[in-house]
């Protein structure tokens, strides 16, 4: 009877996770998935509470509130800039559980393992560790713990290869022979160092990618777990969590102009030494009072947001930006590049908190065809998704990669602290167009200046 | 154990392929609340590291199983109410005027 029982919650938890995802589609329906996600996990966990093997609840317990101290206040106090890093931690959390998992049937079954079993066991125990240590990597790199720099070494894709190889073969062995249980912590030991050194040469701009793909592992290892353990519940939100994952790393990739070996493999951001003579060009600088002037004058401005305006903090300046702005009629939107921001949709996130309506918030397909017909776009921290030589230039880098064409607006306005390179160390030749006004400054006090131009005009006027 | 495979692999399969048709319609707006929410879900190894736990097999296994119990139970608790954190905080109209 309890077993039906248990089936039962297992079934409907699965239906109410499919529906939980289909209702986050859109913002007006998002929290009612979370909280039919919420029945679902309860369901789930009330079910499992009955399954008769159970003969102590001791240690549950003990992990019920540890493991709720510990996740309630990472969600709670957790910045929205720091969002990311929370990420990168729960996908630890996740991918040890499922490895852990793994290694204790191990060590209970390794005697009576089949040949799928064993080999389901190693994918998870692999994919767990691997991932445990390479979003404990993930992690340190964005809290900067960690050099965020990528570090490179020759031969570094050799070594990262044969262990992950090496590790592959000690499963392959232990499929054969499960008994021989001397190599299992090989194979972990192996997991956990490729999980390091995977994420060794990884750049601050291709987090967004890595996070997206370390999220698909953590949700194989679940669904590795399911087939393991014998329960489609498992191995349907494993896979759920797998396919997310992997669809948000291939947007990444997309948005980007990369492949996953080339991000993985690549070394990308590092500072390239520019082959050619490095002409000297001529900016020209503006002060807040022109900026002003012509953006009141303005019928409609695009916002170009960039992670560099999360760092000076400077969203809810710009949220009065906005507002003042909004006032005097003229039309503001702000033009979401999908990686902007340290993980995918990130950027949407640290504006939805600044309070800035979502529908003012547009992706770059739909703001594109935009541009020429826009009067100003504002550039805030931002830099190589602006920059047009990624059109045109083959010889660059990005070359290829989608961009938003900021140049395209009547005048372009760039906040910035100097003339420094971006993350990939390319000069922007928007920068040097006759229609650029660079603005000097730190993002969250200039667009404050701005603020302060516009009201102050209103005020006299 | 081979019907079982069968039909875990077709479990599999199914759910991918809604995975891929579900997750495809997300808004681009939503995808870091969509991923904290995944992560929230795939916690569901909560229930395997459960009755790890609870069978009390083995000593080695009392120990991995409750590590693994507070590392999902964090995901689980985390992962829902940092999404709804998010989301609370997306409106349409601007909130004075």
């Amino acid at each position: 009877m309890t077993t039906y029982v248990i089936q039962f919650t297992y079934v409907a938890a699965a239906a109410l996770f499919i529906l939980s995802l289909k209702w986050l589609g859109h913002p007006t329906t998002a929290r009612r998935g979370v909280r039919v996600g919420e029945l679902g996990m309860a369901l789930a966990i009330v079910g499992t509470l009955l399954h008769t093997e159970i003969v102590s609840y001791q240690w549950i317990l003990v992990g019920f509130v540890l493991g709720s101290a510990i996740g309630l206040p990472l969600a709670v106090f957790m910045p929205m800039t720091h969002v990311p890093q929370r990420t990168a931690l729960s996908h630890a959390f996740g991918a040890l559980a499922a490895a852990l998992v793994g290694t204790s049937e191990y060590y209970l079954r390794s005697g009576e393992l089949s040949t799928f079993t064993m080999a389901v066991l190693s994918v998870e125990v692999i994919l767990g560790f691997l991932t445990f240590t390479g979003s404990l990597m993930a992690f340190g790199k964005l809290q900067d713990l960690v050099p965020s720099r990528p570090i490179v070494y020759p031969g570094q894709n050799a070594v990262n290869l044969s262990l992950l190889a090496a590790a592959v073969g000690c499963a392959v062995y232990l499929v054969r022979n499960p008994g021989s249980s001397a190599l299992f912590p090989v194979v972990a030991g192996l997991s956990l160092l490729f999980g390091v050194l995977l994420l060794i040469p990884i750049g601050g701009a291709d987090m967004p990618t890595v996070i997206a793909l370390l999220n698909s592992y953590a949700g194989l290892s679940a669904a590795a777990m399911g087939f393991l353990l014998d329960n489609n519940l498992l191995i349907v939100a494993g896979a759920l969590d797998g396919s997310s994952g992997f669809i948000l790393s291939v947007i990444m990739c997309r948005a980007m102009n990369r492949s996953f070996t080339n991000v993985l493999f690549g070394g990308f951001g590092q500072v390239r030494v520019a082959a050619g003579a490095v002409e000297q060009r001529s900016a020209r600088s503006a002060t807040a009072e022109d900026a002003a002037a012509i953006l009141e004058a303005a019928s409609s401005v695009i916002i170009i947001p960039g992670y560099g305006m999360a760092v000076a903090q400077a969203q809810h300046k710009v949220r009065e930006l906005y507002d003042a702005l909004t006032r005097r009629g003229v039309d503001v939107k702000f033009a979401i590049h999908p990686v902007a921001g340290r993980m995918p949709g990130h950027m949407n996130v640290l504006l939805a908190e600044a309070d800035i309506p979502y529908d003012r918030l547009v992706e770059m397909e739909e703001i594109n065809p935009e541009f020429p017909r826009a009067d100003v776009s504002l550039v805030i921290g931002a830099n190589d998704v602006t920059n047009p030589a990624a059109r045109h230039d083959k010889a660059s880098p990005i070359y290829g990669m989608p961009i938003l064409d900021v140049d395209k607006a009547r005048t372009v306005m760039v906040i910035k602290r100097s003339m420094s390179p971006g993350f990939a160390g390319i000069d922007n030749e928007l920068y040097y167009m006759e229609k650029t006004m660079m603005l000097f400054g730190d993002a969250k006090h200039f667009v404050g200046e701005l603020v302060k131009e516009m009201t102050g005009a209103r005020l006299g006027a | 154990m081979p019907s079982n495979l069968e039909s875990a692999l077709f479990v599999f399969l199914l759910a991918t392929f809604v995975g891929f048709e579900v997750i495809r319609r997300v808004s681009p707006l939503l995808h870091t609340p969509l991923m904290s929410l995944t992560n929230a879900i795939s916690a569901i190894s909560l229930v395997g590291s459960i009755v790890i736990t609870g069978a009390e097999k083995s000593q080695l296994s009392v120990i991995l199983g409750t590590i693994a119990v507070v590392c999902s139970m964090a995901n689980v608790v985390g992962g829902f109410v940092i999404t709804d954190r998010m989301l609370k905080m997306f409106k349409k109209r601007e909130p004075r005027q």
